[in-house]
């Protein structure tokens, strides 16, 4: 067991020393300074947030209706609302433009009433990073909520909170490490995002290069730079990660109290 | 005698069509050739000729942008040829010293607008593409096409604010060919092979650009042989006469 558990750590800790041994150390401060670098990080960093905010904004009443009603059909919506987990980025991207690009099933009317097109904006990166991100949220709240005892909901209820300050008082308290954990894989998810991205939002700097882009042009032209950017993500996402996962052990024990 | 007769006429046969010297062996084994995203459809059907004229060798390839390709060399990938859709990029390759022999232009290539079908915003000129309001993608100056795109704009003195900068050249072409972008600037060639779905304008002479694809042997080939083959089949009348098909010019 424990030997094969190494393998595993040292086939995730092997590509990311190798960045570390390839990169530029002398020239990485002036890498990340660089104008174009600071521009993606901070669009990646924006764009990555929004599209967390809106994957818990619409995904934990997904997962609320997926894991506590019933209806006809009710697996396949579950499917199809995790499907682009395993579509091929760049697929969701063209999948996208089907749907709300300029002459999209619903982008051609937004086009036409609004003048707006949403294709080579901001929020298309956005709304790229939520098409991937959100089934990460949607699954890991649905099993949350599957496995929690309902009995202090209904207590609640009973004692005459209403369904919606029952779930916001009693539910969500009890499934803030799962939803933590979905927020966290979402956004983890939302950052590295590149197929979709520059599918159906294009890549142009200040706009829609978020890091991702920026690390894969820059790759052809400049490598060491596309180490330094890639480093910076890595630690970026390594940080947040570690800070997130002690947080989600403190919150287990509340858990456990709780119930 | 029957039986050892076939081989050296079909040895023969290669040697006359390649109308250059060669030894009296006939190609064999796999050839890898790493070439230029512009080529895809030239290539594929490249490829399936000269598989047809040497059933004991067989080629495969890999299309990528020229930038990306080089990137994939110099860390080691398996590659008997390299095509690059400019000079620059055969260079890089040459620099490192990762070619066998000298590189040969097998092809030229030129620019046009692409535009949707039909011309729905009445693009005729270069100049039309800084017309406000028109949603412009380019290729990024990382790329041979967006090199190309940059020189014409600056030679036609026109400034545009593309709403893309895509990493190869198909990424202009669909762009363009699912209306989600009104213009942009690409090969002919990749007018040509978008077929009815999108349409060319062209770009006068004075202000366009021509792209070189030079070809070489890579130096860690292990199937030289059968890699100069190719290149001699790309150079004969037949490879000229299926690039010209394509739209690409003679070197």
């Amino acid at each position: 067991m424990l030997a094969l558990a190494v393998v595993a750590i040292s086939f995730f800790a092997l590509p990311l020393i190798g960045l570390i041994w390839r990169a530029p150390w002398s020239k990485a401060w002036a890498y990340l300074s660089d104008h174009a670098a600071v521009t993606a990080l901070r669009l990646s960093l924006q764009t990555s947030l929004w599209a967390t905010a809106l994957s818990v904004l619409f995904g934990v009443p997904l997962a609320w209706l997926l894991a506590r009603t019933q209806f006809p059909g009710r697996s396949a919506v579950r499917a199809l609302c995790t499907l682009s987990m395993v579509l091929p980025p760049v697929v969701g991207g063209v999948a996208l433009f089907f749907a709300l690009g300029r002459r999209g099933l619903i982008g051609q009317w937004i086009y036409r009433w609004f003048d707006y097109q949403l294709p080579f904006t901001t929020a298309a990166v956005v709304v790229a990073q939520t098409f991937v991100a959100m089934p990460f949220l949607v699954i890991t709240v649905e099993a949350a909520l599957r496995q929690l005892d309902t009995a202090p909901e209904d207590a609640a209820r009973t004692l005459g909170a209403s369904r919606w300050y029952g779930f916001r008082r009693v539910t969500l308290p009890a499934i803030r490490p799962a939803l933590v954990a979905g927020a966290v894989l979402s956004w983890a998810r939302a950052l590295g995002e590149f197929g979709a991205t520059i599918t159906f939002a294009g890549n142009y700097p200040g706009t829609t290069q978020t890091m991702p882009l920026a690390v894969y042009l820059a790759r052809e032209t400049n490598p060491e730079q596309a180490i330094v950017l890639s480093l910076l993500m890595i630690a970026i996402s390594f940080a947040v990660l570690v800070t997130l996962r002690d947080r989600w052990f403190g919150n287990r024990r509340d858990t456990a109290v709780l119930s | 005698m029957r039986f050892t007769t076939t081989p050296f006429i079909a040895a023969l046969a290669i040697c006359v069509v390649a109308a250059t010297s060669c030894s009296t062996s006939a190609p064999t084994g796999d050839v890898v050739v790493f070439a230029a995203s512009s080529l895809t459809a030239a290539f594929t059907e490249m490829g399936t000729a000269f598989n047809a004229a040497t059933p004991d060798a067989h080629i495969t390839f890999n299309f990528a942008g020229s930038a990306d390709l080089v990137t994939q060399l110099t860390e080691g990938a398996p590659a008997d040829l390299f095509v690059s859709a400019d000079d620059s990029n055969m260079k890089k390759v040459t620099d490192a010293e990762l070619n066998a022999g000298a590189p040969l232009s097998i092809a030229k290539n030129t620019f046009a607008i692409i535009v949707g079908k039909g011309n729905p915003k009445g693009i005729t000129t270069v100049a039309d593409l800084a017309k406000p309001g028109l949603v412009v993608v380019l290729c990024a100056e990382t790329v041979p096409c967006g090199k190309g795109a940059a020189r014409i704009l600056a030679n036609a003195a026109v400034t545009i604010t593309p709403k893309s900068l895509e990493d190869k050249v198909k990424g202009v072409v669909s762009k363009v060919t699912s209306g989600e972008a009104d213009a942009g600037i690409v090969f002919v060639t990749d007018v040509k092979a978008a077929g009815d779905t999108a349409q060319g304008v062209d770009i006068p002479a004075d202000l366009n650009v021509i792209s070189n694809y030079p070809i070489v042997v890579t130096k860690q080939s292990q199937n030289a042989h059968a890699a100069q083959a190719f290149i001699d089949f790309v150079a004969s009348a037949a490879g000229r006469a299926i690039l010209a098909k394509y739209g690409f010019l003679a070197p």
